[in-house]
């Protein structure tokens, strides 16, 4: 399965079909900080050109709305409060139709399938009250089985011209998938896309497994796993599956491995003697140099973007606090000075803000600060919410929530960096540690 | 989804390929979605339960476990052994002389109110002031390992204090067979 979806990848195509209009019109939303009135928007199922593709160019069109209005910026207008059918996906747009339902944009598109047996998309969106077209029709054309990766990628481009922000739709998710009570509880790698759809198991449950983190290009995961008895770390194959251990001296505990953004460098955490502090490896030769060296406990680090700088936790001034240091080790600067102990810093893709999990008089928050620690913004509350990891473009993000009790469980929860649109990612059970891949090609 | 793509037809003809391979790969995973399906243990990291012998026995393991007592409790984040911690270790120590064909490892684990990692660092350093103080006492440092669950094992699933104050602990399980 892995296999097929890294083919499906290079399989995806578009090209441009002949223009309508060339201007882009006014349709337009900024995602800033203040509260937005999502923009309404009208996605009629895709035209089908056969039975088959008349039910998947219903499929499409709903997938296309759950990744739009799900962000929270857009509002779909039900199909049954539409005037006009769109029937052909060459006619002419009935743009009066559509302004009286106060659709302001809309989108169509038309589905077939090829001698071949793929599926090819079409779409087109307009700028229903400029009554022109918003951007170049585009086909997408892929397997039938990949057909939710065309409609994310549908919906990536509607998100990307309206708002004039990289989409995030067409990307996955790899995570800790739970089960079973709270002091017997089962854990295995699963990886999913970023909506809960098409999950598959990387790993079985005889192993306690911890805290995935993708590889910048999503091709490999690193976790920890107890396999041996003891905390090591893996680096898994997402096409393969296949895994093998990272070397590590025997005796000691490593965990809380992450990726550089050159793909071959890890920084993780090694405990030797009882003491934490962080090392980085060369995942090809496998040696590693110890990064900091100090009595206290140095974890959860993350590179920045440009891969010059780490910010990781360290409790050495007495609680846990955030230090970003050069990457290359040394001296390390506090960034985090509000009250309360702050862990599991992650950097946003963009470089300009850190998300983190803070624990303050007895609750746990999802929070971003600036990489000098200033403007500090806490999104979340609740009785456990921990480990931020961000949408490939740096404006959501996604956590564990953990609710309170003998039966408390984990799940999913995804948040824009505004604080708004706080929701559940769906998943089949208890889920946690999540690690959102980069977008897909 | 190159610029290249949109008109290289050489291309079209090398992924129209690509897509008849991948069809059928995806059919064969259709047919076993989750192929661990009938893996269900789960490991408990070694709980120390279920210990042969009788807790009559002073030699038994389980007596090791219930008389001498195989566990010390900790402060919230702290390490530090207190007095009844080490009134127990030394209890340990004396049992591991006397015992010398015992192994142990030293599990070190965390309550809840902590993120995942700095959870495990934390048991680590509770695991480790166990095995130092074992060793201090005369136990031969190769006979004892240490291992952190971080949060990961409760013995206590409430989230209250009661419940926490158990589950901060270092809890010393014993092995059958020296390695060396």
């Amino acid at each position: 399965m892995m296999r097929y979806m890294m083919s499906l990848l290079a399989a995806l195509m578009l090209w441009a079909l002949p223009a309508i209009a060339q201007n882009s019109g006014p349709l337009r939303i900024e995602i800033t900080e203040g509260v937005i009135e999502p923009m309404p928007y009208a996605v009629p199922d895709f035209v089908g050109e056969s039975a088959t593709a008349t039910e998947m160019g219903r499929n499409l069109s709903r997938v296309i709305a759950s990744d739009l209005s799900g962000t929270g910026l857009f509002r779909e207008i039900p199909a049954q409060a539409h005037i006009s059918r769109i029937t052909s996906f060459e006619s002419p747009v009935q743009y009066a139709d559509w302004r009286a339902v106060k659709a302001q944009a809309l989108i169509t598109g038309a589905v077939s399938v090829d001698g071949s047996g793929r599926l090819v998309v079409k779409f087109r969106i307009y700028d229903v009250f400029a009554g022109q077209e918003l951007g170049n029709g585009l086909q997408f054309v892929g397997t039938q089985d990949g057909w939710r990766r065309i409609a994310h990628k549908v919906a990536d481009q509607v998100y990307a011209r309206i708002t004039g922000e990289g989409g995030y739709f067409d990307s996955r998710v790899v995570y800790v998938a739970e089960s079973g009570p709270k002091d017997q509880r089962a854990k295995r790698l699963a990886i999913m896309d970023y909506d809960g759809a098409n999950v598959q198991y990387l790993t079985d449950s005889s192993s306690l497994v911890l805290a995935p983190r993708f590889s910048p290009s999503g091709d490999r995961v690193l976790y920890t796993s107890y396999e041996t008895g003891f905390p090591r770390i893996y680096v898994l194959d997402v096409a393969s599956v296949g895994r093998r251990v990272l070397p590590t001296m025997d005796g000691t505990m490593s965990f809380a491995p992450r990726f550089a953004p050159d793909g071959r460098t890890v920084v993780y955490s090694l405990t030797q003697g009882g003491n934490t502090d962080l090392y980085r490896m060369d995942i090809g030769s496998g040696a590693s140099t110890r990064l900091t060296n100090a009595p206290s406990i140095e974890t959860a680090p993350s590179y920045s973007p440009d891969g010059r700088q780490i910010v990781f936790e360290s409790d050495r001034s007495g609680t846990p606090q955030l230090y970003i240091m050069a990457a290359g080790g040394g001296e390390a600067r506090r960034i985090s000075f509000g009250q309360g102990r702050y862990g599991t810093p992650v950097w946003s893709p963009r470089g300009d803000l850190i998300a983190f999990t803070k624990q303050s008089k007895g609750r746990f928050h999802i929070g971003v600060m600036r990489t000098d620690g200033s403007e500090e913004r806490l999104l979340t509350a609740s009785f456990l919410d921990e480990g931020p990891t961000w949408a490939p473009n740096g404006r959501v993000i996604m956590f564990t929530r953990e609710t309170q009790g003998a039966q408390g469980q984990a799940r999913l929860y995804s948040v824009d960096i505004s604080g708004r649109n706080l929701k559940q990612v769906q998943t089949n059970g208890g889920a946690s540690d999540p690690s959102w891949g980069p977008l897909q090609n | 989804m190159t610029e290249a793509m949109k008109t290289n037809g050489a291309k079209m003809t090398y992924l129209s390929k690509t897509l008849i391979l991948c069809a059928g790969l995806a059919l064969a995973a259709c047919t076993n979605p989750d192929r661990f399906e009938n893996q269900n243990t789960v490991d408990l990291g070694g709980s120390g339960a279920g210990l042969a012998g009788s807790a009559q026995d002073p030699t038994s393991p389980a007596y090791f476990q219930q008389t001498i007592g195989d566990r010390v409790l900790f402060a919230v984040d702290q390490s530090s052994l207190s007095d009844a911690a080490q009134a127990t270790l030394n209890g340990q120590a004396n049992w591991l002389g006397s015992n010398p064909d015992y192994t142990a490892v030293i599990e070190g684990h965390a309550d809840e109110q902590g993120t995942r990692e700095y959870n495990l660092a934390l048991g680590a350093r509770r695991a480790n002031a166990v095995q130092e103080y074992l060793v201090s006492r005369g136990v031969a440092p190769n006979r004892l390992k240490v291992v952190s669950y971080g949060k990961e094992r409760p013995i206590e699933i409430c989230s209250e204090e009661s419940c926490y104050t158990q589950n901060r602990r270092a809890v010393t399980v014993l092995a059958a067979g020296l390695s060396s």
